[in-house]
């Protein structure tokens, strides 16, 4: 199988835009875990109140 | 030179009936696209069924002027101005839609579905007694064993040996689910308990149990058999997939679809050769849909292993190479075909270093870094009921209760052309002549199915227009015939010339 692990693409970055990217990937790291936050208490706000009767009642037919 | 990728999506939509006095889940799906086409003259035109003979019965479906839909329960089966069709299947809400020309086209079309059965809930909830409401969900399980689909249709050549399709689309169907899920908490394996797993990459792997067949409904197979052409039969197969997720995430059904018509494109022209083959189908579904980490391998006919991302690896090289030799005509040409490849080779690279980068991109991915953070912020465990509630509304098409759309996934359509697909057909394809046909002679059409429309304008027979083939009928070919045709009449006295 050696031949087919030839198939994965090689990697090209260089180690100085490593260290840029893992700059920017931690900045967006902060930003996305604020989003992540800010929906967490969107979420915590129309979340069914009552998730265990509704996941309960929760029942479709197979289809297809 | 491969047929042209013409695809369209058809898909099944979870449906609830909320404080209902009485209610079954058919009556509350008719209701929902009654309450649709009720509103919309020009959409009360019925199904044909019949390949043949369209029959005075045909009438038969278009019954739903001047009753209210109260009371209306018999199975609705509409067309759209759009070329899509709206019907109840097996006690879901159901759209088809119309014939794209490529996948960009077709995720709008996905994402007009979507608007129209949003619109579909509103409508259909006035007509309810106050305190009930009727709810969708875009999803394909209802966690406790039930299963619907997300069926994807891609014309193929005739001429490819059906063994030899199967045989190449089979591994691609199995690996490409690492971009195509939408995510799941649990599992509904049979013999496998919930808490084994904790979340997984698709709704849909848990319920395949065979590598090939002709059955949706029970032992779904993962490369299905169905041989409805919808065209000429002579030179046509349509690929009905069934392995794929309802997903709201743009770029996942972009993805999907894209890459899946490019794959078809090169059996088409027999380019593959030597592709890796999963010894285990079946097993390698679930196995793939159960490893978070992307890393996992599985036995492969030769005697080796790979993983799931290895062997999408494999298909996109070749898709590549594909590229430059025969270009991308086929999947709607070369802007639509190169992004298509940048883009799979974007979430490739990425899934390879840390799937969590495409959290604004892949279902899946959105959905478990959701699950976490709740999970986290409430310290709760996998098998806490607000982990599926979560799971299920992130799926809810209800403005106020969706989940998907407050994450501010990456978009590939706009606001202003998925409003337009809600109403107008796709250009490119027959859908064209169906959909506008349907907005201007709606009065004459007895029936409309894929490959023909029925018109009755007052003759002793009825007058069956045939669309055998899916790349005529479009604006190009009619949109000034359509134009100057003021009446069905004029319409079919202009075509018998």
């Amino acid at each position: 199988m050696a031949e087919r692990e030839q198939i994965r693409k090689p990697r090209r970055e260089s180690t100085e835009e490593e260290v840029e990217e893992t700059a920017s990937a931690s900045e967006s790291g902060t930003e996305l875990k604020a989003e992540l936050d800010d929906l967490l208490d969107e979420i915590d706000e129309v979340l069914e109140t009552n998730a265990e009767e509704f996941v309960r009642n929760y029942v479709q037919k197979g289809g297809e | 030179m491969a047929v042209h990728k013409i695809l369209g999506i058809e898909t099944e939509f979870g449906i609830l009936h909320l404080n209902p006095a009485e209610s079954n889940p058919v009556s509350a799906s008719s209701l929902l696209i009654n309450a649709y086409v009720n509103e919309r003259r020009s959409n009360r035109i019925g199904w044909d069924f019949e390949d043949e003979q369209p029959g005075v019965d045909a009438r038969g479906f278009d019954v739903y002027g001047g009753m209210a839909p109260a009371v209306e329960s018999h199975l609705v089966n509409a067309v759209l101005t759009n070329g899509a069709r709206y019907y109840v299947d097996h006690a879901h809400p159901e759209m088809s839609s119309p014939e794209c020309f490529d996948a960009r086209e077709a995720v709008v079309y996905d994402k007009a579905a979507e608007v129209i059965l949003t619109t579909s809930m509103q409508e259909a909830t006035r007509y309810l007694p106050p305190g009930e409401e009727l709810v969708v969900h875009k999803n394909n399980s209802d966690g406790k064993g039930n299963s619907y689909g997300c069926h994807e249709n891609y014309l193929v050549d005739r001429k490819v040996p059906f063994a030899r399709l199967v045989t190449q689309i089979m591994p691609f169907f199995v690996s490409r689910q690492i971009f195509t899920g939408s995510g799941k908490v649990g599992t509904e394996a049979p013999d496998m308990d919930p808490s084994d797993v904790p979340f997984q990459v698709t709704q849909r792997a848990d319920f395949f149990e065979e590598e090939v067949g002709l059955e949706t409904t029970l032992k779904r197979p993962i490369v299905n058999t169905r041989d409805e052409p919808h065209a000429n039969s002579a030179l046509y197969r349509r690929l009905h997939v069934i392995v794929g997720d309802a997903t709201q995430a743009e770029v996942a059904t972009y993805l999907k679809l894209g890459t899946t018509a490019l794959v078809l494109a090169m059996i088409d022209d027999d380019f593959l050769s030597d592709m890796p083959i999963f010894e285990h189908a079946v097993r390698a579904m679930r196995d793939v849909s159960y490893d978070l980490t992307m890393t996992r391998t599985h036995p492969m006919a030769d005697g080796g292993s790979m993983s799931a991302l290895d062997v999408q690896w494999a298909y996109f090289e070749a898709a590549a190479k594909y590229g430059e030799q025969a270009g991308f005509e086929a999947v709607g040409g070369d802007e639509v075909g190169r992004d298509v490849m940048r883009r799979w080779e974007e979430v490739l690279d990425a899934l390879g270093r840390d799937p969590m980068e495409l959290a604004d991109r892949l279902e899946w991915v959105a959905k478990l870094r959701l699950l976490e953070g709740f999970r986290s912020r409430h310290g709760c465990d996998w098998d806490d009921p607000r982990m599926r509630a979560l799971d299920l509304q992130y799926h809810d098409l209800r403005p106020g209760r969706n989940i998907h759309r407050r994450l501010g996934m990456e978009r590939i359509t706009t606001d202003a052309e998925v409003a337009t697909a809600v109403t107008a057909p796709p250009p490119d394809t027959r859908a064209y002549f169906r959909g506008r046909c349907v907005e201007k002679y709606a009065d004459r059409i007895v029936a409309a199915n894929w490959d023909s429309m029925v018109f009755d304008v007052g003759e002793e027979s009825l007058r069956r227009v045939p669309m055998l083939e899916p790349l005529r009928g479009t604006r190009a070919h009619v949109g000034t015939l359509l134009d100057e045709c003021e009446t069905a009449e004029d319409l079919l006295r202009a075509l018998g010339e």
